[in-house]
């Protein structure tokens, strides 16, 4: 969800570009604002999962500090982030650049989505097919009895006196 | 008996899941990749643990093979090491630079004085400017820089007589080789 | 004595498994009525041998027994003794000991409630619960034996894990096994079922209750861990995507898959092989979950090769019984295949969607959580997979699913229409076009207000479904409101509380606000419209650890609101150092403080936040647990006749 803060303050931040006199000389209020983006993009390297920006970790207070220093010196965001990735590598990039071995990454929760909703359209869309019955036997009546519930929920209610004495066999294949 | 392709289909895919991890986790544990290998040694500027007033710079590494170690009084592992780093000066095996990494003069200092300085220079970086340059994560971490100044080898742990002996000291015979 | 006493147990426990897993299964391959019925006694002595051991290991703890070697490592004598009971399962062996016990619980229950099963099913679903019990035994014994004795006997143990020293993360573990446990009957019923070519609305009602008190505590469990990072790691996150709250997770998400299907098993004979297989799932991910965070494997690679013993027992345990399990349905499911068959739009339709997405949802979890390991274990690169990744993959999902929930539980069994429907999503879109202005006007973000806007058409839907079950503003509405079965209350408050969450999960994502500075004494600094001040530092002890607390005031426009008070402790025992945050808690908003390192000359670092609504994320959990407890009721009333 945090991608939501971030389109947010990168809107307010490119409304600042706007005027090249900020962009040149950052206030400390923008270095401070783009700082903390970029830290919520940076992992801690000796954390779990835990962005500089949130981390205690003394390194991560360093690299923090350095961050800031970065952005002060004239560095783009995207600037900051190549630097630490030149030194940790990827592993320093809480979000997976997009490449050859994290193709499968991104894409595969799609992918089976897709085909999920594929197949759910494919197989479902047909009719109801008749239903097939067959009577229960007097032990499985006995049992379906006991068991099924008389506060089932107002529909099925009417269903479930249907289904007694009857053993619900479709073929839907 | 019957089977039915689909009813496959939940094996399967657990089979080539557990072969995947089975694979991995039996693969010899390969040294963490560093980004550094290979580039040259960052650009630094900073005081001399033992001598505030001067500083150490990249120049260092011209023309000598040189180990650099990371240490801190802070860390535990640094201590296991010392011993070893002790002997490898002791022999002359290799110049060995320190780096002094999130630590404050006095306890630097004290540190060496209580169990001796293998180092023949120490940079002193108390705000991670140089170890976050090398992509340094933890201590004791170590880096074998060539003539030219570049890095070439990176080891993470503390070294001891075993690496030093299987590992390190090949390749370090290897770059003194080089031209 | 005692220590020996629980070692006796075990093994003994081990004894009755393996008869256990054996002759019943037996006996129903045979027809022997009374070698299935051994399955009973069988599963009630275990129960009683693994409490003795259970116990043997807690007395031992409680007495600070340093002669045997895990209180040694995990306790000490200045720990209160809440610390030593926790301690107990505060461990590799001891919480191995635990997850066996609460399966010996699980074990015994069959029999006492499960009077009127079919013998066969009980007896294999029996036997195969006995399986399990002999894996995690053989485990104990072999690998990881709590009982282990030291020589010589030290003066004084190493103490527990400070973080674990903590009311909120002492009662975690128990109940997320409760949770992950719990799905072991989903497991063995399901296998059960494939051996015997078997299932039906029996089996169904039958197994719905387990799997809903399974995932009920699992919901508790997670809810705890959640609470428990917020306060207590000090930087204001309450969930982090971390690998070990993801494997908690997964089984989460499958078992909330898992309630659904069976609903549609139960009452309409469908979905039959879909639910085994969900069953089968559930479990495998919760041994995941229970296996993956004490071998440290998803730390790193690395950590697996320290204990290779260990190491190689979990996966050949993991690869048992997953692996036998769907080795069965490959063999079995075909058998199952059945079920009226229905429309699109209709309920078996929404919730069959309900389960495709949720169980993508679990794929990308996983994905998310593994994928660093396995680029680690067949590459050289090494990558990171945090928030922003399931922010983009997750959460779409959990949209899509969120939309599917508003009109589930609306549209009738089998066939419906969509105009059936139009009616609702015209008041709905109505409701979220103004609710979502009005959000965006007073918020100032579109995510926001879209986020909003969604949570209160589910919450506007299920009550819609609610109203329409009761048949609200038509006479004999109150009768039909008392006449409501646990189940459907269960679903009322467990939708609402989806919908709860969700507001809360906006709140903190697009309205918290945060800052964190180095302070000194009486300065201040300014987060979200409220003025944090370091009014005072505080040295202190207590019995196991030394403090400072932080005194930090809030004041909003001149008026002092509150003063938080966070302390970090010093565990000598330990040599560590823990943060408490500060919080006061409201249902709007909590204002958090946390001090982190610092002294008086340079001052220290305080972090400030305030958090919209982040009570609202925990609330709705609960009140999906409490759904989870009272659906359970529904069978209740009658299960004397079962």
């Amino acid at each position: 969800m945090r991608v939501i803060l971030t389109i947010f303050v990168t809107l307010i931040i490119s409304l600042f570009m706007v005027f090249p006199a900020l962009a040149q000389t950052p206030s400390e209020a923008e270095i401070e604002l783009r700082a903390k983006e970029v830290g919520q993009a940076l992992r801690c390297v000796v954390c779990q999962n835990q962005p500089i920006e949130e981390s205690d970790a003394s390194l991560a207070q360093d690299m923090r500090k350095l961050v800031r220093a970065r952005i002060r010196n004239g560095d783009s965001n995207e600037e900051v982030i190549a630097f630490m990735r030149d030194r940790y590598g990827d592993f320093v990039l809480l979000k997976p650049p997009m490449q050859a071995n994290t193709y499968l990454l991104w894409f595969a929760p799609a992918v089976l989505l897709g085909f999920f909703l594929f197949w759910y359209v494919v197989r479902v869309r047909r009719k109801p097919a008749n239903i097939e019955t067959q009577t229960l036997t007097d032990d499985e009546l006995k049992r379906f009895n006991e068991l099924s519930n008389n506060q089932e929920m107002q529909g099925s209610e009417r269903q479930g006196q249907k289904i007694q004495g009857q053993k619900i066999q479709g073929h839907d294949t | 008996m019957r089977i039915s392709w689909t009813g496959l289909i939940p094996l399967i895919l657990f089979l080539a899941l557990s072969g995947a991890f089975a694979i991995g986790l039996t693969k010899d544990p390969s040294k963490l990749p560093s980004q550094m290998i290979d580039h040259p040694f960052p650009e630094f500027s900073l005081p001399d643990l033992l001598d505030m007033e001067k500083t150490i710079d990249q120049s260092y590494f011209e023309g000598q093979v040189t180990l650099v170690n990371i240490f801190g009084s802070w860390c535990v592992a640094c201590e296991q090491e010392h011993p070893m780093l002790m002997k490898l000066a002791r022999n002359n095996e290799i110049r060995i630079l320190g780096v002094n990494w999130r630590d404050t003069v006095e306890k630097g200092r004290d540190w060496l004085a209580r169990g001796g300085n293998p180092y023949t220079r120490i940079v002193f970086d108390a705000d991670s400017m140089l170890a976050i340059d090398l992509g340094v994560t933890g201590a004791p971490e170590s880096f074998i820089v060539d003539k030219k100044g570049q890095i070439r080898y990176k080891y993470i742990g503390p070294i001891t007589e075993k690496i030093w002996r299987d590992e390190l000291k090949p390749f370090v015979l290897m770059l003194e080789a080089e031209q | 004595m005692i220590a020996e006493i629980g070692q006796i147990a075990l093994i003994l426990a081990l004894l009755i498994a393996i008869v256990q897993s054996v002759l019943p299964m037996w006996g129903a391959y045979k027809g022997d009525a009374r070698l299935m019925a051994l399955g009973d006694r069988a599963a009630t002595m275990q129960c009683i041998l693994l409490a003795i051991s259970f116990v043997a290991l807690t007395i031992v703890f409680v007495q600070s027994d340093f002669s045997v070697k895990l209180v040694t490592v995990n306790s000490h004598t200045d720990k209160p003794l809440l610390y030593k009971i926790s301690g107990v399962w505060g461990n590799h062996e001891g919480s191995m000991l635990l997850w066996v016990f609460i399966l010996g619980i699980y074990g015994a229950l069959v029999p006492v409630f499960g009077k009127g099963l079919p013998a066969g099913l009980k007896a294999r679903a029996l036997a195969v619960q006995g399986m399990i019990s002999v894996g995690f035994l053989g485990f104990i014994l072999f690998t990881s034996n709590p009982f282990l004795r030291l020589n010589p006997v030290p003066v004084n143990g190493q103490g527990l894990n400070p973080l674990l020293q903590d009311p909120g993360l002492a009662f975690h573990p128990p109940f997320l096994y409760l949770g992950y446990v719990g799905f072991s009957m989903a497991f063995s019923f399901s296998v059960a079922a494939l051996i015997e070519g078997r299932v039906d609305a029996v089996w169904a009602r039958w197994l719905r209750p387990w799997v809903l008190l399974a995932w009920a505590f699992l919901t508790v469990g997670i809810t705890m861990g959640s609470i428990w990072a917020y306060y207590e790691l000090g930087w204001g996150g309450w969930w982090m995507w971390d690998p070990v709250e993801n494997v908690s997770f997964l089984p989460w998400l499958v078992g909330t898959a898992l309630l659904h299907s069976i609903l549609v098993l139960g009452k309409r004979h469908a979905m039959a092989n879909w639910t085994i297989l969900l069953g089968i799932t559930a479990f495998s991910l919760s041994l995941v979950g229970t296996f993956v965070v004490r071998s440290g494997v998803l730390t790193s690679v690395h950590s697996f090769a320290v204990d290779p013993a260990r190491g190689v027992y979990i996966l050949a345990l993991l690869l048992l019984a997953t692996g036998g399990g769907l080795v069965m349905f490959a063999l079995r499911a075909h058998t199952l295949r059945g079920g009226p068959s229905f429309t699109i739009v209709s309920k078996e339709g929404g919730l069959l969607l309900n389960n495709l997405l949720l169980v993508t949802s679990t794929f990308t979890v996983f994905l998310g959580t593994f994928y660093p390991l396995l680029i680690e274990a067949f590459t050289d690169g090494k990558i990171s997979v945090g928030e922003p990744y399931f922010d983009r993959t997750f959460a779409p999902v959990m949209i899509v699913l969120i939309a599917i929930m508003g009109v589930g539980p609306l549209v009738k069994w089998r066939e419906d229409s969509w105009k059936s429907l139009k009616p609702h999503l015209f008041k709905s879109f109505v409701l979220v076009a103004i609710i979502f202005s009005l959000t965006w006007w007073l918020g100032k973000s579109v995510l926001g207000a879209l986020s909003i806007g969604i949570a209160v058409y589910l919450a506007y839907s299920t009550l819609a479904a609610f109203g329409r079950k009761i048949k609200f503003g038509q006479a004999g509405a109150m009768t039909l409101l008392k006449a409501q079965p646990a189940s459907v209350w269960g679903f009322l408050i467990a939708h609402m509380g989806i919908a709860i969450c969700v507001i809360g999960i906006t709140g903190m994502s697009v309205w918290a606000k945060e800052d964190a500075k180095v302070l000194r004494l009486h300065e201040s600094m300014t987060v979200g419209g409220y003025e944090f001040t370091l009014k005072s530092m505080t040295p202190g002890a207590e019995r196991n650890f030394q403090k400072m607390v932080a005194a930090v005031e809030v004041q909003k426009s001149g008026h002092i609101v509150g003063t938080l008070r966070s302390a970090r402790r010093f565990y000598q025992v330990r040599n560590m150092i823990t943060t408490e945050a500060g919080i006061q808690v409201r249902p709007m908003r909590n204002l958090y403080a946390g001090v982190g390192e610092g002294d008086a000359e340079k001052g220290w670092v305080v972090r400030a936040y305030v958090h919209p609504l982040v009570n609202w994320i925990w609330l709705g959990a609960l009140m999906i647990a409490l759904a989870g407890f009272i659906s359970i009721l529904d069978r209740g009333r009658k299960r004397g006749k079962i």
